[in-house]
């Protein structure tokens, strides 16, 4: 399947945190066709397994992208039918005011987060956003037809379809993180063609949006000597100072700090230069927010590496990546793969 | 279908080519005469016998949206809006540019980076933007040019208990009720007409009226609804699903106390439901119209519409039904001249 095939069936699949299993008659069946082992954990997590060659040490590298997304929960139907509703992961309530939402109750409803109109606005309203527990969403049925269609607690998520901008950009809803996912399947992809002597663990994890959960429970059963978040970075825009972004089309953005391992991190940029793929750094001197923050302190410790891939307007329905950027990030990891062996993984993790 | 046709075209006040064509193709077949003025507007007529007043129905076919006034130096499209919108409803929103309606969206600061006052604030327009994924200034200009209209992405959808969803409601639904009117009503006389950019300042309107000089109007509009939970009655302008409403006043007219009486009086004659627009607010083409030349008179006939001036207008086809319902049945009293 092509990247940008599957991507966009990741994307029009809806998958929040807490609610990914719809994703699993996706990811199951593109990564079966190269792996030895496919599983979903007690959490939800799917892990594929690509056996190295040669691995007499049994070394494994687990690479970890989240599937789940941010979204909203049903909370309270009002008597003429409207819902309220709350959020799960963090969302800016400004993003979601009119927009077109599906709420997955007994079937998939249809719906829209009303505004009021212009026209009965006081002049100081206008400035001020309007918080969640303001807003409702209006399905077009009263209470009584909701009875048996909608219960407290079923996900909502944003209504928008996958589409192509101009070149290689694309704009969805929660390509954080499917673009890490499709970054993963590129890669396995790329591995299929190439010797690599490590164990290649792929898992698309759960619940990363509400705290990096489905990652902890991966990464101790699987237990690697590396582990690598594939996850997005925040993607330069005009507002955003410089510091804080990656350039969209420029190659993934290397994580350097606390939550990286040095050596690694420096073979991984060494792999890159070697290869000719085009990389950028992100500074995160502490914990990131990706799961790689969460395979680090698995067990004893597991040595870490984060990968991300620019993406503009991140928690938004209408973030961008550049497909290219995902191409490298596959190209980048799976090189790096082949470079570590049962020979030289011991030194590469020695401070 | 129409509605469908109708609302998914592109037609920001100032630019209604394309809803236009689409509307002059479905009635040429069914009027008299027909023509389009030097603003834009159509004016149609179809004959009947002699009735001594002559009646203008008129829908706005501009809807409200967005232009383009920069290309920045990353390819980041700056705008401004045309017609009223509340800028708190634009962000995170695919939208249309140009004829060639190149895909684009308007963005936001990701939450994490944003301080905690931040987002209790709405964004303004000029912290906006358009991407349409181009690299720099130069591949923007290849596809976008300044001045260029922009309209919302959104479908028309049909949901819930008939319910429909789309933009441009405000007033694709005027002019849906229009066209079917010319199409099915034979041998009564009226002038059907549409008007240009009445969402920034009802400017086809009065030049319309000069030209038609009608005794009596009656203006089909698509109309606030604000029907939330907790909302005093008093407050809620119209609801969904109670019918079409009947405008009593608003920023441009006060209505004509016996033409508005004479149409309740048919509705209830004829058990049609209808409610009336509880707001002074806003205000339609009725501005110009009851004010030109010697003056006129004037109704609102309006669907109510949830959402009105967003990507995400809603209405129910039942209000659409009862109000096209009544219109019939206004005019049939109109033939036999007792309106």
């Amino acid at each position: 399947m092509d990247i940008k095939e599957l991507l966009e069936a990741l994307c029009n699949t809806n998958s929040i945190s807490g609610d990914e299993y719809r994703l699993e008659e996706i990811i199951m069946p593109v990564f079966k066709e190269f792996t030895d082992d496919i599983v979903v954990d007690k959490l939800g997590n799917i892990i594929a397994l690509k056996k190295g060659y040669n691995n007499k040490g049994n070394i494994k590298v687990m690479l970890a992208a989240h599937m789940d997304e941010i979204g909203l929960m049903v909370k309270h139907i009002e008597e003429n039918g409207f819902i309220r509703f709350t959020s799960i992961g963090g969302i800016d309530p400004r993003t979601i005011l009119g927009q077109e939402v599906i709420v997955h109750g007994k079937e998939n409803l249809f719906g829209v987060i009303g505004s009021k109109p212009p026209h009965l606005q006081e002049k100081d309203e206008i400035d001020r956003a309007i918080k969640i527990e303001d807003m409702t969403i209006d399905v077009g049925f009263t209470k009584e037809q909701l009875m048996n269609l909608i219960t407290i607690g079923d996900t909502i998520s944003i209504r928008r379809d996958f589409k192509t901008l101009q070149g290689n950009r694309i704009t969805a809803r929660a390509l954080d993180d499917k673009a890490g996912v499709a970054a993963m399947y590129e890669c396995i992809k790329e591995l299929s063609r190439l010797q690599h002597e490590p164990d290649v663990y792929f898992v698309s994890t759960v619940q990363e949006e509400v705290g990096v959960r489905g990652a902890f429970t991966s990464a101790y059963g699987i237990n690697p000597h590396i582990g690598i978040a594939i996850d997005v970075g925040f993607g330069a825009t005009p507002e955003l100072s410089k510091t804080d972004t990656l350039e969209m089309g420029k190659g993934p953005g290397i994580t350097i700090g606390g939550n990286i391992h040095p050596g690694l991190r420096k073979k991984l940029v060494d792999v890159a230069k070697d290869y000719n793929i085009p990389f950028q750094y992100e500074i995160a001197p502490g914990p990131t927010g990706t799961d790689g923050r969460a395979i680090q302190i698995t067990r004893e410790g597991i040595p870490t590496l984060c990968l991300s891939i620019p993406l503009r307007y991140m928690h938004t329905s209408v973030e961008v990546v550049d497909i290219l950027d995902i191409k490298n990030t596959a190209k980048l990891l799976a090189f790096f793969i082949t470079t570590i062996t049962n020979t030289n993984l011991e030194g590469l993790l020695c401070y | 279908m129409l509605l469908k046709k109708l609302t998914e075209a592109s037609g920001v006040s100032g630019n209604e080519k394309e809803v236009r064509n689409i509307i002059l193709d479905e009635i040429q077949d069914f009027v008299d005469d027909i023509k389009v003025d030097r603003l834009g507007n159509i004016i149609a007529y179809k004959k009947g016998k002699d009735n001594p007043k002559k009646l203008m129905i008129t829908a706005h076919m501009d809807e409200v949206g967005l232009m383009i006034t920069d290309i920045d130096d990353m390819g980041l499209l700056k705008f401004t809006t045309v017609g009223g919108i509340d800028k708190r409803i634009l962000v995170s929103k695919p939208v249309l540019i140009g004829d060639n309606k190149v895909l684009g969206v308007i963005g936001a600061k990701p939450i994490h980076l944003q301080k905690r006052e931040e987002w209790q604030n709405a964004l303004e327009i000029e912290q906006l933007y358009i991407d349409i994924g181009v690299n720099n200034k130069t591949e923007g200009e290849k596809l976008v040019s300044i001045g260029d209209y922009v309209i919302f992405n959104s479908q028309y959808v049909e949901f819930g208990d008939k319910l429909v969803k789309a933009k441009a409601l405000d007033n694709r639904v005027g002019c849906s009720l229009l066209i079917e009117l010319i199409k099915e009503i034979e041998d009564i006389g009226f002038y059907g007409v549409f008007t240009v950019m009445e969402e920034v300042g009802l400017v086809g309107a009065g030049p319309v009226a000069y030209t038609v000089e009608p005794d009596l109007s009656i203006i089909l509009e698509g109309t606030l609804c604000y029907d939330i939970p907790k909302l005093d009655s008093h407050l809620i302008p119209t609801h969904l699903n109670k019918g079409p409403a009947i405008s009593l006043m608003d920023r441009t007219t006060l209505f004509d106390m016996e033409f508005r009486k004479r149409i309740t009086k048919i509705a209830e004659e004829n058990h049609i439901p209808y409610q009336y627009r509880k707001s002074s607010m806003g205000g339609n083409d009725s501005g110009k119209i009851h004010t030109t030349k010697e003056g006129s008179v004037t109704a609102t006939i309006s669907v109510p519409c949830r959402n009105i001036h967003s990507p995400t207008s809603v209405m129910s086809k039942q209000d659409y039904e009862n109000t096209y319902k009544l219109l019939k049945t206004i005019l049939l009293e109109y033939e036999k001249g007792e309106l």
